[in-house]
């Protein structure tokens, strides 16, 4: 409801303005972002908006990801791995300085990997590192990672925002004076509103384009719209209101861009609550779920998805059709299941948009082969307390957001009961698999595993929604780590 | 006089320690682990204990609440377990926006309201009593979330005289500040100006039928000498109650309204902290709250002894 007013406003103010032309020197950027960061220290803790601030802006890493997820060197100009892929000795950049004047050097890197390692560690993703064994400084400018077990993913892993290069003087004050050596140096934190950057003029590498940039935090989608519309911020990588992005796309000042991201979003389940574990029941609720009118009622955005996998990536595999739409079959199975009259369950919600109006979606498909279910809302703290510690739930909606974190199938705890021996195995195998075919077909086989086992039900990716003025060039259209890397960002001239 | 201020100012302490228990208790039973919201679930188990550990929230209940009651008299109000600053500071940058915005927004509504109310009371039952009395009725009607939208697309987006939302910060000037801050306090006085207006009309006319402004006008005064010298005078003491409880909604109101104009004031930070469950800086927040709620009622009860001698002489006002 809320929704329908704002679009009838938007609309109506929509008429176009004395179109604001960018002028050919401007060189700073206003980006829009919805949720502010708690604090700036990415090894500390893991809000998506510490790393949409400071990601391969302030802070670098021995390597870092690229727009199309693969993996690039960074701080690490090089490295070698040796045969039994125990050894990576890294060679570190030239020149590079943080943004205090010290250089950085190879005992910078055994700092920042000692620190995200050690017994009382505050690091959100302290699993990233857990292959290390010890990390020694040969040289300055080298550095020596030794491995328990083979890991084919620690370059992956070190392109992290928890796993960027901090200095030993100033970590401690990084949550709020982030200290990095990236092309982009902190200038000052209003806090509540926003955030500033300015050029770093001894950057190591190709210096960025832009002079300042300041992130504004706008945590109202209608607001965020009107803030977009009269020109306060110049881009929302994010944008937060899908309903009103037909407003923007018919408006000549703006591009808008459907990007992909991490986000697996799914319908998450209970695999140990009765009924959910029968195989027969999970299986009737996969055909019973219409994912293009669940996708079409959240805007049209997002891409159907079959299993836990992030369809961009090569070794996905298309199981979609595996279980198609058929409510006729899913009532003829919870009929063989013992369930010919369906049954009761909830369906916890958190906050975002895809849980809260994709669950109502969802409750009327189910309803209609005999499953009732009560929606309840939560708020993420909620969330995280009840669903994902306590495991206390039936069915949430979710989008697990981290790149490649299929792995989180084989974990011993995890909020979706999913205790599958073999599946553990296949994780085991992958970690200790550098080949890139061998990797890939355990992937596809892993993917499949799931979705014969119908864990979860599969819904779509999450689209990457970005909107922002049309002479902008450089941002990111895909989010393969939650990020706004704006190094290659600049004005059309 | 001084009987009543140290009776008042003992109520005072102790609603304050009522309400310190009673918020202490309702952000211990409201489910969510801070450490698990800043760690997200990717966290490992020895990650989270560590963390806790370093939050103090592996201490014994009774201990914290101790420390954090015993803080807050010595001036250590603990540092936000989100922000990793001290509670003060935040608290300090924030009462920067927000003070000057609930002021706003007060000047605002009364100035807007007091004299429609009079205005409409001294013209009872014409046309423009009606008038009056409609546009009061939409004003109360009108949700303040829906009538900043109104004001921001009229005159940020459409017009661009005054910035969509944010706060330039008073470093930037007054000017700039004061500019951000003036579509929020208009949006935060429409629906309080239409109450107070509503409130001051009927309280002129029921003093307009006291046996005093009959009197009054039986010693020759006119309807209007009457309504001005007697009537409003008296008409007051409802209307700065309604104010006083007012200032409370007002507080309710800027969470709201900050978050619609995004403004970095303490209704934002309280919505931020309790959604991440920053238990210190809720836990003072509403505190601080609960102070300036008890403090404005405190000084409405000596506003009464200020408009009314009687309640003077009587001590206690009621």
């Amino acid at each position: 409801m809320k929704s329908v007013w704002k679009i009838g406003l938007l609309l109506a103010a929509g008429i176009t303005l004395g179109a604001a032309q960018a002028s050919a020197a401007k060189d700073s950027l206003t980006m829009g972002m919805v949720l502010e960061p708690p604090h700036l220290d990415p090894t500390a803790g893991a809000a998506a908006a510490i790393d949409e601030v400071v990601y391969a802006n302030i802070f670098e890493g021995l390597t870092r990801i690229n727009q199309n997820g693969e993996v690039l060197p960074a701080l690490a100009k090089s490295w070698d791995i040796s045969d039994d892929g125990l050894t990576y000795t890294f060679h570190l950049v030239e020149g590079a300085k943080f943004h205090d004047g010290s250089p950085f050097e190879a005992e910078d890197v055994v700092f920042s990997l000692k620190r995200a390692m050690a017994e009382d560690s505050v690091n959100a993703q302290k699993q990233l590192f857990s292959a290390i064994d010890t990390v020694e400084a040969k040289d300055p400018k080298t550095v020596v990672v030794s491995l328990k077990q083979p890991a084919g993913n620690l370059l992956f892993n070190l392109g992290w925002g928890d796993a960027v290069m901090v200095e030993a003087a100033s970590a401690d004050g990084n949550k709020q004076t982030p200290i990095g050596t990236g092309p982009f140096k902190f200038d000052r934190w209003l806090s509540g509103d926003r955030v500033e950057l300015s050029a770093n003029p001894d950057y190591w590498g190709e210096p960025a384009a832009l002079k300042s940039v300041t992130f504004k935090f706008i945590p109202d989608p209608a607001a965020a719209a009107a803030a977009m519309l009269s020109g306060d911020v110049d881009a929302f990588a994010n944008f937060p209101a899908p309903e009103l992005v037909p407003q923007f796309e018919s408006d000549p000042r703006f591009a808008v861009v459907v990007g992909s991201t991490e986000g697996e979003t799914i319908l998450s389940t209970n695999n140990t609550a009765a009924p959910f574990d029968n195989l027969q029941v999970r299986q009737a609720m996969a055909h019973a779920l219409d994912r293009q009118s669940i996708i079409d009622g959240l805007f049209g955005y997002g891409k159907p998805i079959g299993t836990h996998f992030a369809p961009h990536h090569p070794a996905y595999v298309d199981l979609v059709e595996r279980y198609p739409y058929d409510p006729e079959k899913a009532k003829a199975l919870l009929a063989e299941a013992g369930y010919p009259d369906g049954f009761e369950a909830t369906l916890k919600l958190p906050p975002p948009p895809y849980a809260r109006r994709g669950g109502e979606i969802i409750a009327a498909q189910l309803a209609d082969v005999g499953i009732k279910v009560e929606l309840i809302p939560v708020e993420w703290a909620q969330w995280l307390d009840q669903v994902f510690r306590n495991t206390d739930y039936d069915l949430t909606i979710v989008s697990h957001t981290e790149p490649m974190d299929i792995g989180i199938y084989g974990r011993d705890t995890y909020y979706f009961n999913y205790d599958k021996p073999e599946f553990k195995a296949l994780v085991a195998d992958l970690n200790a698999t550098t080949d890139q075919d061998k990797r890939y077909a355990l992937l596809r086989q892993m993917q499949e595993m799931i979705t014969e086992d119908a864990v979860n039900g599969y819904l779509f990716q999450l689209a990457k929604l970005g909107i922002w003025d049309k002479n902008l060039e450089g941002l990111w259209h895909n989010s393969p780590v939650q990020a706004n890397d704006l190094t290659g960002v600049h004005w059309k001239q | 006089m001084s009987v009543f201020l140290a009776k008042r100012g003992l109520a005072l302490l102790v609603t304050l320690l009522v309400a310190s228990i009673i918020v202490f208790l309702v952000m211990e039973v409201l489910p969510g682990d801070p450490a698990l919201i800043i760690l997200g679930t990717g966290a490992q188990d020895d990650t989270l204990a560590a963390l806790r550990q370093q939050l103090g929230l592996d201490q014994p209940l009774f201990t914290r609440y101790l420390d954090w009651v015993g803080g807050l008299f010595t001036g250590q109000w603990g540092d936000s377990y989100t922000y990793g600053k001290p509670v003060m500071t935040l608290i300090g940058e924030r009462v920067l926006v927000s003070l000057p915005l609930a002021s706003m927004a007060i000047v605002l509504s009364t100035v807007i309201a007091l004299p429609m109310g009079v205005a409409a009371a001294a013209r009872h039952g014409r046309a423009s009593d009606t008038a009056i009395m409609g546009f009061v009725q939409l004003g109360v009607a009108v949700p303040n979330f829906w009538f900043a939208m109104l004001l921001i697309l009229l005159f940020a987006v459409n017009l661009g005289w005054v910035p969509a939302g944010g706060f330039a910060g008073w470093e930037e000037g007054a000017g700039p500040a004061l500019a951000s801050l003036l579509l929020p306090a208009i949006a935060l006085a429409l629906p309080q100006a239409a109450i107070l207006a509503r409130v001051t009309r009927s309280s002129v006319l029921e003093v307009m039928k006291e046996d005093y402004v009959r009197t009054a006008r039986a010693k020759g005064l006119t309807r209007s000498q009457a309504l001005w010298r007697h009537g409003v005078r008296n008409a007051l003491i409802p209307v700065v109650t309604i104010m006083g409880l007012q200032f409370s909604f007002l507080l309710a109101g800027t969470i709201i309204i900050e978050n619609v104009f995004y403004l970095p004031g303490l209704g934002r930070l309280m919505f931020q902290a309790i959604a991440q469950r920053d238990l210190v800086v809720v836990k003072d927040l509403v505190i601080l709250l609960a102070a300036a709620v008890i403090l404005v009622n405190f000084l409405v009860d000596l506003s009464y002894a200020l408009l009314d001698p009687r309640l003077r002489l009587g001590g206690d006002g009621h």
